[in-house]
């Protein structure tokens, strides 16, 4: 099962000035959402020229989103906010009035921009939802990734995959990152663990450092464990026998 | 014995998922011959994109979002099949002191009976507008929500527009509390446990439990997508045995203090027990002089056929929808909406057929009928019509 297919759209009417509060509804009516609309929709999307393409990145999480805003700068996306506060979100949304808006997928504003696409009186121009049904696959990534786009205009396909791949590809990079610090944390945790074993040991049964350090790994061997968690154990014993 | 089939479900943190998660944590699931694993989510859009692209097998959803996802309302088109209801009710209207106050000034009889309340918040608008205030702003949870409907309703009941009147703005639920508190919102309407949160931390008093405007709402449903379901029914089936059964060890009384220590657990709604075993109850804390309302319909979980999807609900979500314009209305698309709730799936698995659930009713207004929804709407003054 896949997302069906079409690039969404709605058409919204001129904004009303000095709102504080987007109000999500108004008198016009919802245009029928069908698949023939999606693709005519998607025929009709106009190229942007050369300006370049307003993008916000809405993440409580600054180091990801500086990530991801070099990322998008280094491949020429000039004209990158980010947006770590929730309050007002949709105001903020409209006054910058952004092409593209890339949201963690964790984040519960995702809801709020739900939003904008009802017609709204405060959206000034056609809002695309990008869902592809030929582009499953990276929508399912993105899910996967914790990326979802949301895209404000009418904008060309391929920019917005290349947009979204990118994305991806940061984000993919943003939790090897984490994972990595996880490592390294606790690798270090390990390693003090080991220490405060051998000398548990060196000091209970008289051994030097490296008889310590080799009757702790053959533990591990023998028992098909890491010699941190051996390390744990001998602590952990060394405690409650205090 | 086959090997359990292993199944991932999305679920948002809310006592209405009660069913849900008893149902895997109690091992009804298991049982089943089911290996769930349960997927707490921070929004509603990614409980249905995740189950739209195939990464979650089932979800707790907004029973007018399933609809919505079913009829490509909003956003993309993903045929979904609704076997079993997790919850009907259990939402609250809950507002700032100060509106509470200004309600209280303008009311002619006792704000708890929502015509007088919703007359006088008609008449504060009004004088609000007159004095040149800004206007009053309620929060929801989702646009294709009960909570959507249950505001604009009663709402229009007192004379108000709710789309020219005031302001209505989609809060996340954990953010609700938060933007009361800092005078974002004048008031909202959500899930438990967020409503007693806000009266707990001082900030708000319940105007009425959900259940004051429409005695049975069909809040939320377990939802698959259609192609899963008509491909193999097998799983759906044993998920609905699993869910009735579980809703009704949810509905027990005895059970409530094990079910709320359940559901407190940070990994499912997280939050205190003791909050979760009065919405259970229907007994709750109503606004900061400690007064408490009592009733037992504020959540229903487990009685008698609420769990089974009837067709009916569906038909009154999409009026609603038709009727505050997210929707225009077709008699295909009535149909559509209605096909989402699945008593055929219910029935089967359950091995019986139980009679078609009882009426949803309102506090006011004309009563619905599935098949006449141009009358239905076209007695209303406020709202569109077909």
């Amino acid at each position: 099962m896949r997302a069906s297919l079409g690039v969404r759209s709605c058409l919204s009417p001129p904004p009303t000035a000095g709102c504080t509060h987007a109000n999500w509804r108004d008198n016009a009516p919802s245009i029928p959402e069908s698949q023939d609309a999606g693709r005519a929709f998607s025929s009709s999307l106009q190229p942007t020229g050369s300006r370049s393409l307003k993008i916000v990145i809405v993440d409580e999480s600054p180091i990801r989103a500086a990530i991801l805003e070099e990322g998008l700068r280094d491949a020429g996306f000039e004209d990158v906010e980010r947006l770590g506060e929730m309050h007002n979100l949709l105001k903020r949304i409209y006054a910058i009035d952004p092409d593209v808006i890339l949201i963690d997928i964790e984040n519960p504003s995702r809801d709020i921009l739900e939003q904008m696409f009802q017609v709204s009186r405060a959206v000034r121009r056609p809002v695309a939802m990008f869902v592809d049904q030929s582009d499953a696959a990276s929508i399912e990534a993105s899910v996967d990734a914790g990326v979802s786009a949301y895209i404000v205009d009418g904008l060309r396909k391929e920019r917005i995959k290349s947009i979204l791949d990118l994305c991806i590809s940061r984000f993919k990079a943003f939790s090897r990152l984490q994972d990595e610090l996880a490592r390294v944390k606790s690798d270090l945790e390990g390693r003090k663990s080991i220490d405060r074993a051998k000398g548990i040991l060196m000091k209970s049964k008289n051994l030097t450092e490296d008889q310590a350090y080799a009757a702790m790994r053959s533990a591990a061997m023998r028992e098909n464990k890491k010699i941190a968690e051996i390390a744990r154990a001998i602590v952990t014993a060394a405690e409650l026998l205090k | 014995m086959n090997e359990a089939r292993p199944m991932r479900i999305g679920f948002m943190p809310l006592v209405d998922a009660a069913a849900l998660i008893v149902a895997v944590d109690k091992g009804f699931t298991k049982a089943e011959g089911l290996d769930v694993e349960l997927v707490r989510e921070a929004s509603w859009s990614n409980i249905r994109d995740k189950l739209a692209v195939g990464l979650f097998d089932a979800a707790h959803l907004l029973t007018p979002m399933a609809i919505a996802s079913h009829l490509g309302l909003g956003h993309v088109r993903v045929p979904l099949a609704a076997p079993v209801n997790l919850a009907l009710n259990g939402n609250a209207i809950t507002v700032s002191p100060a509106l509470f106050e200004a309600l209280r000034d303008v009311a002619d009889a006792s704000l708890e009976n929502p015509a007088v309340s919703a007359k006088a918040l008609g008449a504060l608008v009004k004088l609000r507008e007159a004095q040149g205030l800004e206007p009053l702003t309620f929060g929801m949870t989702f646009p294709f929500s009960t909570h959507n409907y249950q505001l604009r309703y009663w709402m229009a009941e007192g004379g108000i527009d709710p789309d020219h009147d005031l302001r209505l703005v989609v809060l996340p639920p954990p953010f609700m509390v938060e933007s009361l508190r800092e005078g974002l919102v004048d008031g909202f309407c959500v899930g438990a446990p967020w409503n007693s949160v806000a009266v707990d931390a001082g900030l708000a008093a319940m105007l009425h439990f959900g259940r004051e405007i429409f005695a049975r709402a069909p809040e939320k449903v377990l939802a698959l997508r259609k192609s899963g379901v008509d491909a193999d029914p097998l799983p759906a089936l044993a998920l609905v045995r699993a869910v009735i059964a579980a809703a009704e060890f949810v509905k027990q009384a005895e059970n409530h203090a094990e079910v709320a220590a359940l559901l407190a657990k940070v990994d499912r709604v997280g939050v205190d027990a003791a909050l979760i075993a009065g919405t259970l109850e229907g007994y709750l804390r109503i606004n900061m002089p400690g007064e408490y309302r009592r009733a037992p319909d504020y959540l229903i979980i487990g009685e008698e056929g609420s769990c089974r999807p009837d067709p009916r609900q569906a038909a009154w979500a999409y009026a609603q929808m038709v009727r505050w314009r997210q929707a225009r209305f077709s008699t295909e698309a009535l149909t559509e909406a209605q096909a989402v709730m699945r008593a055929d799936l219910h029935d089967a698995a359950v091995g019986r057929t139980l009679p078609s659930a009882a009426a949803i009713g309102a506090f006011a207004g004309p009563a619905f009928e599935s098949g006449d929804v141009s009358g239905y709407l076209a007695a209303f003054p406020i709202g569109a019509k077909i």
